[in-house]
Formats: C-alpha cells, sequence, structure tokens
C-alpha cells in the first residue's frame, strides 16, 4: 500500500504541475500570445511584473505549491528510473532517504526564498 | 507487390550460441529458397533438415497454442510457427532468441524464471475458506458478464514476447513482467477469486506493477490480443481506488452445493520443470 | 555444466530499435523531457529567487538571460515541458483505467487498448505541437 500511495500522490502532483506550471509557463513563456499576470508591460521578467507576482499572497502560496508538487514529483520520477536500473536493497532505501532529505532542503530553501520575495517586493 | 505462387532466395541471419564454446551469440548467414506460405519455424526446421543440424530452437505445437517457439524476427518478438517469412520481408531475415532471459543455447530461451515469477503471484483461484478451496463440495457460479471481465487476459499462452519486448524488463531484475502482473489481475477479477489482497500486496511494490509507463509494446507484440497492457493499468485502478476506498466490497462467487459422490482427490504429480 | 548467456538488454533496451510503436518512443521521450525539466529545475530554484535581493540585481540577472543560449535553453525548457504536461496528462488517464476500455474477446485482427487511446494520443501530440510553436514563437520573435 505504501507504494501505491507514494504513486496516487506522484499523479496527484502531476495534475497540480499541469495547472500550475501550465499557468506560470503561459505568465512568463506565452507572454506575446497570451498577455496573463503581466500588468506593466508585456515584458514577463521585468521588475515591476516580478514584484507585483511576488508581493501577491495569493501568487506566493501558489508558487509554494508549485515548488512541493514539481520536487515530489521530480524526485519520485528520478527515483524510479534509478531503482529500475538496478540497485542493492540497502542502496535503494538510502536513495530513497537521501532524495526525501534533499527534497525538504530545497522546498525549506524555495518557501523562504518565497517569503523573502514578498518581503522584498513590497518595500524595494 | 503480387503474393502468388513464388519462390525467392531468403538470407537468415541467425543468432547462434553454444555454451561450451561461445563467450557469446554471433551471427551466421543461412540463405533458404523459400516459398509463399513458409513459416519462420518451417524454414528453421528447413535449415536444421539440409543445412546445419546443429541448429537448436524450441517448439512444439507449430500453429500458434503452445507458446515454445517466441524468438526476435526482425526485431520483433514473434511466434516463429505464426509469421510467415514473406510476410515480413523479402530478403533478409534475422532471427535472434528472446532478449530479456537467459539463453541456454542458439535460440532457446530459459523461461524457468518467468515460470516461477508467474507462479508467486498464486495464478489459481484462492478463496479466504480454505476448507472449501481443498475439498470442494460443488462449484461457483459465474454469469457471461463477470466471465467478459477477465475472459481476455486467460488467452495468455506464456509465450515470453511481451517479457522480451517490454523496456522496463531490460533494467529491472526484479519486475515481474506483463504476463505475471495481467495474470495476477486476471485472478484478482475472477468473481470466483478472494485473493487479491495477498496478490496486490506482491505486485503493489517498489519494483511492481508501478514500473510499468505504458511503453504498449507488450500489447503490440502478444500474439494471442491478451493485451497486457490494459490489464496492468485496469489493476492500477484498482489500486488506487482502494488506496481511497472506493471498491465495493468484493461478493465472492457462493458454492452451489451439488448432491452427488464426491470424486476421490488425485495426487498432484511432482514438478519437472526446472530440475 | 557451460554458463547461460544472460540476453538483458539494459538501458539501451529502453532506446528502442525501430520497430517499435509510436507509444514506446514516447515512453522515453517522456522520461528525458522529465530529466531535463528536473535539472534545470534545480537551477530554477535558486536563479529565481535573486528576486528576493531587490531590482537592481534581478534586472542585471535578467539581463545574463537574454543571451541566445539562454534562449535556446529557456525554449527547450518550454518544449519539455509542454509535451511531458500534455503525454503526462495521457499517461495520467490511461493508467487510471479511462482510455483503455474495457477487456473484451479477442478477435484477429486484435485491437488492443493502444487502439483504443490512439485518438487520445494524437489530440496530446498535436496540442504538443501547437504549444511548441506558439513557445517558439514567444521566444525567439516577439519582440517586448
Amino acid at each position: 500500500m505504501r507504494e501505491t500511495k507514494y504513486w496516487t500522490w506522484f499523479i496527484i502532483a502531476g495534475f497540480m504541475i499541469f495547472v500550475l506550471g501550465g499557468l506560470h509557463m503561459m505568465t512568463v513563456h506565452l507572454n506575446g500570445v497570451v498577455s496573463l499576470f503581466n500588468p506593466f508591460g508585456s515584458d514577463a521578467v521585468a521588475w515591476k511584473n516580478v514584484a507585483y507576482r511576488s508581493k501577491s499572497l495569493c501568487f506566493t502560496l501558489t508558487y509554494i505549491a508549485l515548488l512541493g508538487a514539481v520536487l515530489y514529483h521530480g524526485f519520485y520520477g528520478l527515483r524510479t528510473i534509478l531503482m529500475e536500473l538496478g540497485l542493492q536493497k540497502t542502496t535503494q532505501r538510502k536513495l530513497t532517504a537521501s532524495l526525501w532529505v534533499i527534497g525538504i532542503i530545497l522546498f525549506v530553501i524555495g518557501t523562504l526564498a518565497a517569503a523573502a520575495a514578498k518581503i522584498a517586493a513590497t518595500t524595494l | 507487390m503480387e503474393k502468388t505462387q513464388k519462390k525467392c532466395d531468403i538470407i537468415f541471419y541467425i543468432h547462434r550460441y553454444d555454451p561450451e564454446k561461445d563467450e557469446g551469440p554471433w551471427e551466421k548467414q543461412y540463405t533458404l529458397q523459400v516459398e509463399r506460405g513458409m513459416t519462420v519455424l518451417d524454414g528453421l526446421h528447413k535449415i536444421k533438415e539440409t543445412q546445419d543440424p546443429s541448429l537448436a530452437f524450441r517448439f512444439s505445437c507449430r500453429m500458434g497454442v503452445c507458446g515454445s517457439c517466441a524468438m526476435l524476427i526482425n526485431g520483433k518478438p514473434m511466434l516463429a510457427c505464426n509469421t510467415q517469412i514473406l510476410d515480413v520481408t523479402e530478403k533478409i531475415l534475422t532471427v535472434a532468441p528472446l532478449p530479456n532471459f537467459t539463453i541456454i543455447r542458439d535460440l532457446v530461451p530459459d523461461l524457468v524464471p518467468m515460470f516461477g515469477v508467474h507462479a508467486s503471484v498464486q495464478p489459481h483461484i484462492k478463496r479466504s475458506d480454505v476448507m472449501e478451496m481443498e475439498n470442494p463440495t460443488g462449484e461457483y457460479f459465474q454469469t457471461p458478464r463477470q466471465l467478459e471481465e477477465f475472459l481476455q487476459f486467460t488467452y495468455c499462452i506464456k509465450c515470453g514476447a511481451c517479457m522480451a519486448a517490454c523496456p522496463t524488463m531490460a533494467t529491472d531484475r526484479k519486475y515481474p513482467g506483463p504476463m505475471p502482473l495481467t495474470q495476477a489481475y486476471r485472478y484478482n477479477v475472477d468473481s470466483r477469486d478472494d485473493g487479491g489482497k495477498d496478490r496486490n500486496d506482491m505486485v503493489a511494490t517498489s519494483h511492481g506493477v508501478f514500473n510499468c509507463h505504458y511503453a504498449g509494446e507488450c500489447s503490440n507484440v502478444c500474439p494471442k490480443g491478451v493485451d497486457p497492457a490494459r490489464a496492468i493499468q485496469l489493476m492500477k485502478k484498482d489500486l488506487v481506488r482502494d488506496y481511497f476506498n472506493l471498491n465495493k466490497k468484493k461478493v465472492c462467487a457462493p458454492v452451489n452445493c451439488v448432491s452427488v459422490e464426491p470424486k476421490p482427490k488425485v495426487a498432484v504429480p511432482p514438478f519437472t520443470v526446472g530440475k | 555444466m557451460a554458463y547461460k548467456y544472460d540476453n538483458h538488454l539494459g538501458i539501451i533496451g529502453w532506446l528502442g530499435g525501430g520497430r517499435w510503436g509510436i507509444e514506446r518512443y514516447l515512453y522515453i521521450t517522456h522520461r528525458l523531457a522529465g530529466l531535463g525539466i528536473l535539472l534545470f529545475f534545480m537551477l530554477h530554484i535558486f536563479e529565481s529567487s535573486l528576486r528576493v535581493f531587490g531590482p537592481r540585481t534581478w534586472e542585471a540577472a535578467m539581463a545574463t538571460m537574454k543571451h541566445p543560449l539562454f534562449e535556446i535553453g529557456e525554449f527547450l525548457v518550454f518544449t519539455g515541458f509542454a509535451f511531458h504536461a500534455l503525454n503526462g496528462i495521457r499517461l495520467i488517464l490511461i493508467e487510471l483505467g479511462f482510455a483503455v476500455g474495457k477487456a473484451e474477446e479477442p478477435t484477429y485482427p486484435y485491437r488492443t487498448s493502444l487502439n483504443t487511446q490512439r485518438p487520445l494520443m494524437l489530440i496530446v501530440m498535436v496540442l504538443s505541437a501547437i504549444l511548441i510553436l506558439a513557445g517558439g514563437y514567444n521566444i525567439f520573435f516577439f519582440v517586448k
């Protein structure tokens, strides 16, 4: 049941990325085709637009959700690929544990950065 | 190209391997006059009879029901007896043993590990009532609709073509493979069976059913239309529904007691494969 | 007794040999795209965190990103994401049993779940192509 649980959340994370990541891609990489969340001109990575998104609590929370989903989905995929290549049982357990640790560290870094960016966008 | 009565010369490249002489497989070239209707198995027989008696290959029924002669024909796992040479090529035919198995000799793969994995998913009707299983008192009724849910997966002849075609089987030694997973599903959905939980514990592991990524080649190469890919995805659906407790409790077919003299029990014959 | 020869294909077995169905190639492309996106994402966390340091640092970083090599990289990431996301939705539908069809008695010529999911696969490929073209236009031709 544990693998079923991991896999089910992997699928749910994948769908979340489809929605949130899709919106992110449209905002930043399809800014000439659809103008989305870029109220200060069509350059999506100009500071004014970036600050506009960083200030908003809604955006900050969705970015944190997207970060979590991508890290979980990506690392589960990486774990699957590495496990399929054939590893010893102890190596498998170490791999799973290290991916959890690295994933959580990166999630914490990303979340703190998002929170700090909210402050920076408001003050700077 | 007209497919009338004609004979032509086909060049066979056959993988040979003699464990006592060779380090690894090598290709030997033969030329054979082939006519319309000759199967690859016919071709191999002709070569063995007229050109090279040392060629080793497995065959039995020669009509696509036993599953012995699966081999890699022009890069695709097929039954040699079911494949006409002129349907596959006009000039060159490469015959190799099935990949993702160990080779005993020439075109003969070692299928015993596959049978072992198949046996490990308990491919038989399991009931929680062990007394009834061991000493049956009656029959299980099954509607045609209940039969249809798993009938397709009973046509498997255990030839190993799906195992050879599966990309996960290429690297993951612990992956059960399309055939055992399909057979596990076939028994899980059988209305007469009660052993779903045990089988699910065996297949929902880190090297189990979730390592199937729907490359679909197993269904592409299956000579009997069993569609293992479909069975595996339906099994994943069942597992996820189990996780969310969405599955209704399975009502197993009740025993219909028959009032006749019970037949004497026959002893199970000794298992000889692999000895 | 002499040893048996191990005929497992190894990682080359993931790549296929030219006579596989298209779904097999979608599988390997999906894997490569996923790995590529993951690699990019590791750098992206740190690159996008630079906005914490204010407008001057941010604008300087974005000016570096205008280099053609970075633009090609951006296009590759976008392509990978578009394909992986759409193919992923197709795989979710298949692996949760929605697009594989019910078990049916096989009559030759066999129609398998591959035939059932083929329309979905075509839709996914067409949508991916449209998105990739849109992304390419946006990254290389759109002047801000």
